[in-house]
């Protein structure tokens, strides 16, 4: 058994890929060098001898689509190769596989399965996928049709076949109840995988279905044996499940209790049907029992999910609004080309990423100072150009910036054409930090939202700790008098302006890890960026930074209940009736400047 | 009252094509106008641009083999800025002031509703070259695009064969195409024995950025034991968040596949394909496709708008094959009277890019085959399936309650593009 | 008197008047009466053409009544427009009867589609003219009178109300682009077929609208006219350039505003009715933000404060973008954005502040 179980080791998803390896040359040489647990992994059961790593492609990079294909034959070809000796047993019974019913089927594969012959995995799996070729002869000949082309080969010797024999074959029909059983069954085979990434997808694909106790023996042995501690907790929960359909009551009563603690969902769903079917009224309060304390669990965990995605729904808003929050909230200036300066920023990203392909860390990273000085850049000669003939005259810079915005637009869609432009993530920003099986944190969501504080913080030092920041405070409250004091004004409303853009260029960088880069994402920002800082209160960093995650939050809270639609226009309608309660947002500034 | 006399006559357009004709016989030498409807500038010019390339680099191809008639074709183009009135009002611009013989154009579906009573009052021609939702069949109108039969249902299907899937997430944008498409697969997932809670319908606003709660909604969905897929008509801009979010949280091609009908070549184009890969779309048609037809359309395409980096798409192949079949319908018919075009254009059969001929049915829909492609890394398509025979348009699905007794047929004696087969009626049309 | 008052000074609101009357007879006439051939014929297309610039002439008018004369900058205008628009676009649909594709004569094609099994509540009489005509001014006006009371009792001035009035008229896209709202989702409404018995096709109908839309206009400004000459109207201005020193001299400035703004609300409505018709279709398209602040812009150009000015912005405006996106698709965008930043960094009075400057330097 423990032969043939090893070469089932080999298969990844019983479900779409043949009965053969695909396994990373990385594995071959650390795996063969330091057996995991016990075992020699890439030895052929047949032989003994190692196998020659070109066999499997030697590059996992490079184990494509076109080559996935050869490397299954060889597979199977090298399943033949080592046989020396076959079990009777094995002939006799494949032969019985074309004939009576679909339950009998399953009884044979069943057996074949018990045999531990090597090469009943490569069998079943043909049967599940529906290459099992049955001729017209008495006995039949058993032939496996090719996963690719018209050729095949005989399933017993493994000798190629012509194709026109493999024509002359009639499919060995199945259907859903046969293949689930045969994927148990291969499944089981490839619970001792070498990579126990394989083995934790085999195990929960043995969850799926009801777990026969039949196999109790060998979970018992596989745990044993096991050394990965998320693979021995899968393999307990497996053999809890198994145990929840043997005879005896306290057995299960027990595994109930093991089950408890365990948020998978195949563990609902086994302890539901146990809930509503056990004969025994004890286990059945025991199991709704255990249901109830995992959903109070789970409620939980959702719960903290949801306030993830209000932080994070937040981040983003408040990454968008924070520039606005000093171009429009300190300075007066409705700059509607907000949202194109979050675009540059964006296609900066990028540009560089087209500058230095295949080094997408460097790339992002540098991209930050990048389009923080494209965007201040475009920001100062707006200020230069066209804002600062407009100061006092809030209502017409916001004409004004409207015009500069459709210019922008236009540009960049005459320049770099109007299609999307792709820009990747580093690994480091994909995927997700996996907490339990209710709760992972995307990786590039916790990125974001550390990036929008860190974004915050560094404002919030520049306007309070910097004499820039004084001198950009002092002509916000009282313009006259700063300049009577010497501040050159003209100067200050440059870069104010310009670190106002240049904030909203690093927000383009941010947001081009989550969605599209083009010429009308600006759009897409703008309003939300004007209901954040009005909401939080014009001229107030803290409030920007509270109306973001304020907004951010409502939104999620609300997305479950009423949809993603009526989320949005609740919270606007919320903020359109919050505007009437306190006219100047949550944190108002104070004295005669806010009267302008 | 003589005033009232001298309108009626002046109603019919016939006379300002009549007068049209006129010059054209005069001077033998007039170019024949091709109209071109696509936007240029706002949301929609992103997919529409490469559409309005795609005819002038057809009418140059075709000018470069004489021209249709012995008389050049000339195209005319205007934008329609993505603005729906704006549509409606351009094409009386290109029938009226210009007088165009064809219009090639139109990409969203309510810019097609919008421009639909225009062609239909001023009698003009108007190829439609994008997959849609069916459920319209106008006499003026000829759709190259694919119904819903000739790329939802097969695609369904290939997914319940093929993957076994026996849970289903139905996610769209909110508007028309999406809403009619899940409803007539949400009504064929039932007649094939989908229980009501194996079946999830999720609509979203046009360009969803945060997709963070739909996907963990969607991945609990297919953690309930069964195989899942979602099928996807989510439109344009929030495809990209909407993959991203999928792969950052985990849920890959081979848990639950996604299955899109608006994801194409130039939509991957502008996209990381990294976290799209394995999954699926449904098309008529694939850049990768190999066929020599094929071939040469693509260096065609490449030498006409000189960057070998751009991609072909379905809705160009559709704009190919409703060209070349006015192309024939012309020279069929000897001249470019609107309505003798017209009944010249059924029944005929151009060469699709595939390896297949397309024909012109009596609905005004074609034949297609059906493909479904694997994205791969390179933003290229690996065609895994595809129907053995070209499926001709339904332009009323069976499926839907409504328009379940509905039939389209251009030719006598029913000529009526939603003819009732009980009550023997034909409804909804202008004439 | 009261043509003195409303006339005698107003030297370009004259001109435009006089120019709309001209064309309520020339468009007519060069359209119905002169055959195809002629040179002076005018092209159904010019008719619908410029009878959309009519409406829009009329919201830019209904704009700038309260951003020139009360400081009131609404950047939400479009909610009104479309609202006005959709009341329309629902008697338009229900005229259809049972001519559209279902054939159903009491359910619009959409909600056969969508399995709706009755007409929902808030369609019922809108198969009736004159309902729909009232709903064309009272359902912008009382969203306006709401929304006016709640803002300008709280004294929401200046940028604030212009933001809130973007969130207004956005919450508004959002909403009608839902499918379950009941008004035709993103599709929106089409395909009309008759208006009180005639066919929205017809070229008399067109021109007809084209009348009515011109009339319309006229009437509008003579109102609004009259509105900003009286004593009504100059409490106003001063609620404009001081509203604490008006509030401080006993003025109740809020109810002025409000008033001002519901009125201003209905003038938008009845120029997204008459807009409908025209174009053959309403959509959420038109609550979209930015046809909003596009209309600011026609006022800005054209000269705020001025009633005509709002006028000439609309059609100047507006037949620019028709030239340049037939003539020079790419340019179009350049060429606004570049307008909206000239006309605000160098003409702040707009177009017609170049003939008032002048004007005024002859005085001198």
């Amino acid at each position: 058994m423990a032969a043939w179980l090893l070469v089932a080791g080999g298969s990844l998803h019983a479900e779409t890929q043949a009965f053969g390896l695909e396994m990373p040359a990385a594995d071959l040489t650390t795996e063969t060098t330091t057996p995991a647990f016990g075992i020699i992994a890439q030895a052929d059961p047949y032989t003994g001898d190692m196998m020659d790593p070109s066999l499997l492609g030697t590059d996992p990079e490079s184990a494509e689509r076109e080559t996935v294909e050869t490397d299954d034959d060889l597979m199977e070809e090298a399943v033949y190769e080592g046989l020396e000796e076959t079990a009777a047993d094995v002939d006799v019974l494949i032969q019985r596989l074309p004939e009576g019913s679909f339950n009998d089927r399953r009884r044979v594969a069943e057996e074949l399965a018990a045999t531990g012959d090597p090469r009943v995995p490569v069998i079943l799996t043909a049967l599940l996928e529906g290459r099992l070729l049955a001729t017209a002869d008495d006995p039949p000949h058993i032939l496996i049709h090719a996963e690719t082309g018209r050729g095949g080969r005989d399933a017993l010797t493994g000798e190629l076949v012509d194709a026109d024999v493999i024509a002359s074959g009639r499919r060995i029909p199945v259907h859903n109840p046969l293949r689930n059983a045969l994927r148990n069954l291969i499944a089981v085979a490839t619970i001792s995988a070498p990579d126990p990434e394989r083995r934790a997808a085999s195990l929960r694909r043995l969850m799926r279905d009801d777990v026969s106790p039949d196999i109790l023996a060998y979970l018992d042995e596989r745990v044993e044996l096991e050394t990965d501690p998320r693979v021995t907790d899968l393999l307990l929960t497996v053999r809890a499940l198994a145990r929840l359909n043997v005879d005896d009551p306290e057995q299960r009563l027990e595994s109930i209790a093991l089950l408890r603690g365990s948020l998978l969902s195949e563990v609902r769903v086994r302890l539901e049907a146990t809930a509503t079917r056990d004969e025994d009224p004890e286990v059945r309060e025991a199991a709704r029992d255990a249901l109830d304390s995992i959903e109070s669990r789970i409620r939980f965990f959702r719960f903290t999910e949801n306030l993830f995605f209000g932080l994070s729904a937040g981040s983003v808003l408040l990454l968008a609004a924070i520039g606005l929050a000093i171009t429009f909230g300190v300075m007066g200036v409705i700059n509607m080309a907000h949202g194109e300066l979050i675009m540059i920023g964006a296609y900066t990203t990028w540009f560089i990423q087209t500058l230095i392909p295949g080094a997408l860390s460097t790339s992002i990273l540098l991209a930050i100072p990048a389009a923080f000085l494209v965007a201040g850049l475009v920001g100062v000669a707006m200020e230069r150009g066209v804002i600062q003939f407009l100061y006092g005259r809030p209502l017409e810079t916001l004409l004004a910036t409207f015009g500069i915005s459709l210019i922008l637009q236009q540009t960049v869609r005459t320049l770099f054409s109007p299609l999307n432009r792709p820009v990747a993530s580093p690994d480091w920003l994909s995927g997700s930090l996996y907490v339990n099986p209710i709760l992972s944190l995307t990786w590039s969501r916790i990125y974001i939202l550390i990036f929008a504080i860190g974004v915050f913080i560094a404002l919030l030092l520049v306007m309070k700790k910097t004499s820039l920041g004084l001198k950009v405070r002092a002509v916000a409250q009282n313009r006259p008098m700063a300049r009577a004091l010497g501040v050159r004004t003209g100067w200050v409303d440059a870069l104010t302006f310009g670190l106002g853009a240049g904030i909203a260029g690093v927000a383009g960088v941010a947001l081009s890890q989550l969605t599209n880069v083009g010429p009308n994402m600006g759009q897409a920002y703008i309003i939300d960026s004007f209901m954040v800082v009005v909401f939080g209160g014009v001229g107030n960093l803290w409030g920007t930074l509270v109306g973001a995650m304020g907004l951010g939050m409502m939104t999620k809270f609300l997305e479950p209940h009423t949809g993603a639609v009526l989320a949005k226009i609740l919270v606007l309608i919320f903020i359109i009736l919050f505007i009437q309660r306190r006219p100047r947002g949550l944190f108002p500034k104070k004295g005669r400047a806010a009267e302008a | 009252m003589t005033q009232k006399h001298w309108l009626t006559s002046v109603r019919t357009p016939g006379i300002v094509l009549a007068l049209s004709l006129f010059g054209a016989t005069v001077q033998a030498e007039e170019p024949i106008k091709v109209g071109v409807l696509h936007s240029l500038s706002g949301t929609m010019a992103i997919s529409e641009t490469t559409l309005k390339d795609t005819v002038e680099m057809l009418v140059a191809e075709q000018n470069a083999k004489g021209g249709v008639l012995g008389r050049p074709l000339q195209a005319v183009v205007v934008d329609p800025a993505s603005d729906w009135p704006l549509f409606a009002e351009r094409t009386r611009q290109l029938l009226e002031q210009d007088q165009v013989d064809v219009i090639f154009g139109v990409w969203t579906s309510v810019a097609r509703k919008s421009v639909l009573p225009v062609v239909e009052e001023l009698n003009g021609i108007l190829f439609y070259p994008v997959q849609y939702e069916g459920e319209e069949s106008s006499r003026n109108i000829f759709y190259t695009g694919a119904a819903p039969n000739q790329q939802a249902i097969p695609a369904v299907d290939y997914l319940m064969n093929e993957y076994g899937i026996e849970r289903w997430v139905l996610a769209g944008t909110d508007y028309v195409y999406p809403r009619t498409t899940n409803r007539i697969l949400e009504a064929y997932l039932k007649a094939n024995g989908v229980a009501d809670e194996d079946i999830m319908i999720n609509y979203t606003p046009f360009g969803h950025s945060d997709w963070q709660s739909i996907v963990a909604d969607i991945k609990r969905f297919g953690e309930q034991g069964k195989p899942t897929a979602v099928v996807s008509t989510i439109n344009g801009d929030a495809n990209v968040p909407f993959y991203r979010e999928l792969g950052n949280q985990g849920v890959s091609a081979t848990d639950i596949p996604v299955i899109a009908f608006s994801v194409g070549e130039e939509e991957l184009s502008g996209m990381d394909t990294r976290p799209l890969v394995g999954h699926l779309a449904a098309w008529n048609y694939f850049m990768s496709v190999d066929t020599p037809e094929n071939a040469e359309f693509i260096e065609k395409w490449h030498a006409f708008i000189g960057d070998t980096n751009r991609v072909t798409n379905d809705p160009m192949e559709a704009h190919y094959i409703g060209f070349n079949m006015w192309v024939q319908a012309v020279e069929k018919a000897g001249t470019t009277d609107v309505d003798t075009v017209i009944d010249a254009l059924k029944g005929v059969t151009v060469p699709n890019l595939t390896g297949g001929m397309a024909e012109m049915l009596v609905n005004h829909h074609i034949t297609k085959p059906v493909l479904i492609g694997e994205i791969q890394e390179d933003g290229q398509f690996l065609v895994v399936w595809q129907t053995d025979d070209l499926i001709p348009g339904d332009a009323w699905s069976p499926h839907l309650p409504g328009s379940r007794d509905i039939i389209a047929d251009w030719t006598p004696p029913i000529s009526c593009g939603n003819f009732n087969t009980v009550t023997q009626t034909c409804s909804g049309q202008n004439y | 008197m009261l043509t003195r008052r409303l006339f005698l000074s107003d030297w370009g609101g004259m001109t435009v008047l006089v120019l709309l009357l001209a064309m309520v007879v020339l468009v007519p006439y060069a359209n119905l009466v002169l055959p195809p051939e002629s040179p002076w014929h005018l092209s159904t297309y010019w008719v619908a053409l410029l009878g959309k610039f009519l409406t829009f002439a009329l919201l830019a008018l209904a704009i700038d009544l309260i951003w020139g004369y009360a400081g009131i900058l609404s950047l939400g205008h479009g909610a009104f427009f479309g609202l006005g628009g959709y009341a329309m676009g629902m008697y338009l649909t229900r005229q259809i009867g049972d001519r559209g594709v279902y054939g159903n004569p009491e359910l619009p094609d959409f909600m056969v589609f969508l399995s709706y099994e009755s007409l929902p509540w808030y369609w019922w009489g809108f198969d009736m003219f004159w309902f729909a005509m009232l709903m064309v001014v009272l359902v912008p006006g009382l969203l306006a009178l709401v929304f006016g009371w709640l803002a300008f009792r709280s004294r929401v001035t200046g940028v604030y109300f212009a933001i809130i009035t973007q969130a207004l008229v956005f919450a508004l896209m959002l909403a009608f682009f839902r499918n379950e709202m009941g008004f035709g989702g993103n599709n929106g409404l089409t395909d009309f077929k008759d208006i009180i018995g005639f066919s929205v096709q017809a070229r008399e109908t067109r021109v007809a609208l084209f009348a009515v839309s011109a009339l319309v206009l006229i009437a509008a400004y003579i109102a609004a006219r009259y509105i900003v000459t009286s004593r009504f109207g100059r409490v106003l201005i001063a609620v404009r350039d001081a509203e604490s020193r008006a509030r401080f001299s006993g003025y109740r400035v809020e109810h002025y505003k409000l008033w001002l703004f519901v009125f201003s609300a209905m003038l938008a409505g009845i120029a997204g009715a008459l807009y409908v018709p025209q174009v053959g279709i309403i959509n959420p398209g038109e609550f979209s933000p930015l046809r909003s602040i596009e209309a600011v812009l026609w006022v800005a150009v054209g000269g705020r404060g001025s009633l005509f000015g709002a006028i000439i912005g609309a059609f100047a405006v507006n037949g620019a973008k028709t030239w340049f996106t037939t003539a020079y698709p790419m340019v179009w965008l350049f060429a606004l954005g570049a307008l909206f930043v000239l006309v605000t960094v160098f003409l702040p009075r707009g177009l017609v502040g170049i003939f008032r400057r002048r004007r005024r330097e002859g005085d001198a």
